[in-house]
């Protein structure tokens, strides 16, 4: 602690120098924590909600549905506690770019099946007994402006309604919100009755899309999603039933491997990063070696020398990641307003950890050098300027 | 009076980087031109000689500094390449998708339809619109045009191994007429009735288990591939088949739309017209073009704002460290500047000489990242989720536009990194740096 001092004089030394290279260290930082969020939401979608949760969809593709009987059959496999199941309606609102997921579902089985969706209990009263009803999500509705009481009319893309009509119309008679601010993401959907979808579709009629299922115990998991699959073996209708994560999972792998492209920019970033702040270290140390040299003099011990200058480097990095970090961190809000909550990212601890660990080992290997330069100096050599 | 002259010797040149940037950007002719008076300036007068000989004692140097300057064309090359990597992502999707369409074929979905796949016509309604005015016909009198189905398989990619989803077309007789840019590059088509397939390049580079003579599963029946096709375009990430045959296979009667070639690309508004007036009909009709544009369109700008944000950011970082290196420089050859100012240099060419130092390093460097961005991704091929819920295979295309816009962006840098540490130069009191050792 005594040292700090002498830190912040090394850092001072060179106002200009030092604050360039900190906003050039905050500038990759605030990138990093930007594309890890992304690469987090790709990789690692929810968090431990859901364990206890598998998804049954068709064998042959998620765009085949599934015969409603196969409901009994899966209900009554060993091990499976509540079933429900949903289906991909794809409706537009207005304009094909406010796209937004909307599923038709049984309303009671699957809200207790998501208990992280938190409607309130009148609310839920109201969506079960109305037909046409249909509950959203918290920034969904803040997102177009809906209140309870509304009509939404939803563009259907594969199911035009029996009819005639070009939409079909729910009331909104709930909105739910998500138990936990790391599950914001499910507050972008929109619920509404399967009934009043089947009857209303003119094909498909008596299929769901997917089932969901909840599992006595989690840790039997996988042979409880072996045992439904086998119900339907070499049927017309075969399944494959996965966790919740490994499905979502196969959804972000579709869409590309982001995490590659992630990490890709990123060492193009930190390897010019490492190139800049460990010139800066190397140039600022030589023109301090007299000064160096003073502190050998006075009694600072090689390694404490060692460690002073291995000090300064890592705290160079700190402050200019924490810098950026946090610029990233108060920008995400900022670039989730601006695209109407389609980006909608969060910096996740395990972003911040690997930040934290990135800005000290980056520190460590630019101080290291100049450092090690620092403490082989000859107290004789240093003064006399050889 | 001291301060604003301080503050605006601060501001100036910051505002010169802002007009100059913007200009560069959107005009870069205006600067080319500019660029061109500059050399002139630089050969034709003493100044301008003046400046190239410092410039050119400061580029000798060079070499003595490695680690200092490295950390310029480093820096820019870093920028540039990830710029003209995400941008040749871009451009190689919008490309592959835009040459798919054509304004002389159309697409007929049913109403409502955003993609092929959420699409639905009946076997009436395709027999109506086939036999619509404005559809081309063959030599034979038989309409141009191709009812399709498509269904979507799950089979392994192979850089991953896990399922992706496969586009399967149904596609029928006449469909060679129609999309002429299809040929088979080995094997044969497949025979009408038969559960035969055949596989676009781009499919078969991306999944597992689809070469030729092997035998795929679609809803649990084994169909052979018994051709490879290349078409250069979107299709070739498809596999396609008999479509009677697939939607026997699907259990399906009725297909998911209809593609004709036009007799002109102007018989689209009597053929649009002709079928809205068919009260059994309740279809919206399309160019191909205009189809593949949409579909390429949301992705392309999701690349390009995230690619060019990437860059800014990275720019930034840039910019500093290339104020650090010149500032460094800068201070290092104080004494050098000084007595070439106390000669009678005047503050002009010493300026000069310093931005010409920079912009040479940060060119430098724009091209080491075009190069190295073109080495490595041209021609890369990677796939992603389409608008028919399956995998779409493109290449990326590091175009000469995109290598220039790179340059572009370098040069940008270059000037907002050299400017300030310039002034300084030309500024320095030249007693104190005699004096400074």
């Amino acid at each position: 602690m005594k040292y700090l001092p002498l830190l912040f004089a090394a850092l001072l030394r060179k106002k200009v120098r030092t604050l360039l290279t900190l906003l050039s260290v905050a500038a990759a930082f605030a990138l990093f924590g930007m594309l890890d969020a992304v690469r987090v939401a790709f990789d690692s979608p929810q968090s431990m909600v859901g364990i206890d949760r598998l998804i049954t969809s068709s064998r042959l593709s998620l765009i085949q549905p599934l015969p409603f009987a196969d409901l009994t059959r899966i209900q009554s496999v060993p091990g499976v506690k509540t079933v429900t199941f949903a289906s991909w309606f794809g409706g537009i609102y207005q304009d094909p770019k406010n796209f937004f997921p909307n599923f038709p579902v049984e309303p009671a089985s699957y809200l207790d099946m998501y208990p992280e969706l938190v409607l309130p209990k009148e609310q839920r009263q109201a969506f079960l007994s109305t037909r046409t009803g249909a509950v959203v999500g918290r920034s969904l509705a803040d997102r177009f402006g809906w209140k309870i009481g509304d009509k939404i009319p939803l563009k259907p893309t594969i199911f035009p309604n029996r009819d005639g009509s070009a939409v079909w119309t729910f009331d909104l008679v709930g909105i739910f919100h998500a138990a936990e601010p790391e599950l914001r993401a499910s507050e972008k959907q929109m619920l509404f009755h399967h009934d009043y979808f089947d009857e209303g579709r003119e094909l498909g009629q008596g299929t769901v899309g997917w089932y969901i299922e909840r599992v006595t115990d989690p840790a039997q998991a996988d042979r409880v999603a072996q045992a439904i699959d086998r119900q339907f073996a070499n049927s017309a209708f075969e399944t494959r039933t996965q966790s919740e994560r490994e499905f979502q999972l196969s959804f972000a792998k579709q869409i590309g491997d982001i995490g590659l492209i992630v990490k890709a920019i990123m060492g193009a970033v930190f390897f010019t990063l490492v190139l800049l702040t460990g010139n800066t270290m190397a140039q600022s140390i030589r023109e301090r070696i007299p000064e160096l040299a003073v502190l050998k003099t006075i009694g600072f011990a090689n390694r404490a020398v060692l460690l002073l200058v291995l000090a300064e480097a890592v705290m160079l990095l700190l402050i200019g990641g924490l810098l950026g970090m946090g610029t990233a961190r108060l920008s995400l809000p900022a670039i989730r307003a601006a695209t109407s909550g389609q980006f909608d990212l969060t910096m996740q601890t395990q972003t911040w950890i690997l930040g934290l660990g990135l800005m000290t080992a980056i520190g460590i290997a630019v101080g290291l050098p100049p450092a090690l330069k620092a403490m082989r100096l000859r107290i004789v050599d240093a003064l006399a300027g050889r | 009076m001291n301060l604003f002259k301080r503050l605006s010797r601060r501001l100036l040149p910051l505002l010169a980087i802002v007009v100059v940037g913007a200009v560069w950007i959107t005009q870069p002719l205006v600067m080319v031109v500019l660029g061109v008076l500059l050399v002139a300036w630089l050969l034709l007068t003493q100044g301008g000689r003046q400046s190239l000989a410092i410039a050119w004692v400061g580029l000798a140097t060079v070499p003595d500094r490695l680690g200092a300057t490295s950390v310029v064309v480093v820096g820019i090359a870093g920028v540039v390449g990830v710029l003209v990597a995400l941008q040749a992502m871009a451009a190689g999707f919008e490309a592959t998708l835009d040459a798919a369409g054509r304004d002389d074929t159309v697409l007929v979905l049913r109403a409502g339809a955003n993609a092929e796949l959420s699409s639905a016509l009946d076997r009436p309604a395709t027999a109506l619109i086939v036999q619509a005015p404005g559809i081309a016909r063959d030599a034979r009198d038989v309409p141009i045009a191709s009812a399709e189905i498509i269904v979507v398989a799950n089979v392994p990619k192979r850089a991953t191994g896990t399922d992706a989803n496969l586009e399967v077309r149904g596609v029928g007789p006449s469909v060679w007429a129609l999309r002429p840019q299809v040929r088979l590059s080995s094997g044969r088509s497949f025979t009408p009735g038969r559960r035969e397939l055949i596989v676009g390049e781009g499919a078969l580079r991306q999944f597992r288990g689809l070469e030729l003579g092997s035998r795929l599963n679609l809803n649990n029946q084994d169909w052979q591939i018994v051709g490879v096709f290349a078409s250069g375009d979107a299709h070739e990430s498809e596999v396609w088949g008999d479509a009677e045959s697939l939607m026997a296979a699907y259990r399906r009667n009725g297909f998911q739309s209809v593609a004709a070639r036009l007799t002109a690309p102007e018989s689209i508004g009597p053929l649009r017209a002709a079928l809205a007036a068919d009260p059994r009909l309740r279809v919206d009709v399309e160019t191909t073009r205009s189809y593949y544009s949409k579909q390429s369109q949301r992705l392309t700008k999701v690349i390009r704002g995230i690619g060019t944000g990437v860059a800014v950011i990275m720019a930034l970082g840039a910019v500093f460290g290339a104020l650090n290196t010149m500032y460094a420089a800068v201070a290092n050859r104080a004494r050098e500047i000084a007595t070439l100012r106390a000669l009678g240099f005047t503050a002009l060419p010493v300026v000069v000489a310093v931005m010409l130092e920079t912009m040479t390093l940060a060119l430098a460097g724009g091209a080491l990242g075009a190069g190295i961005a073109w080495a490595l991704f041209n021609g890369f091929t990677v796939s992603t989720l389409g608008s028919n819920f399956s995998q779409v295979v493109f290449q990326f295309r590091v175009t000469p536009e995109l290598m220039l816009r790179g340059l572009q962006w370098a040069l940008g840098i270059g000037f907002a990194g050299g400017l300030f540490p310039a002034l300084r130069a030309a500024t320095l009191a030249v007693t104190v740096a005699l004096r400074e050792s």
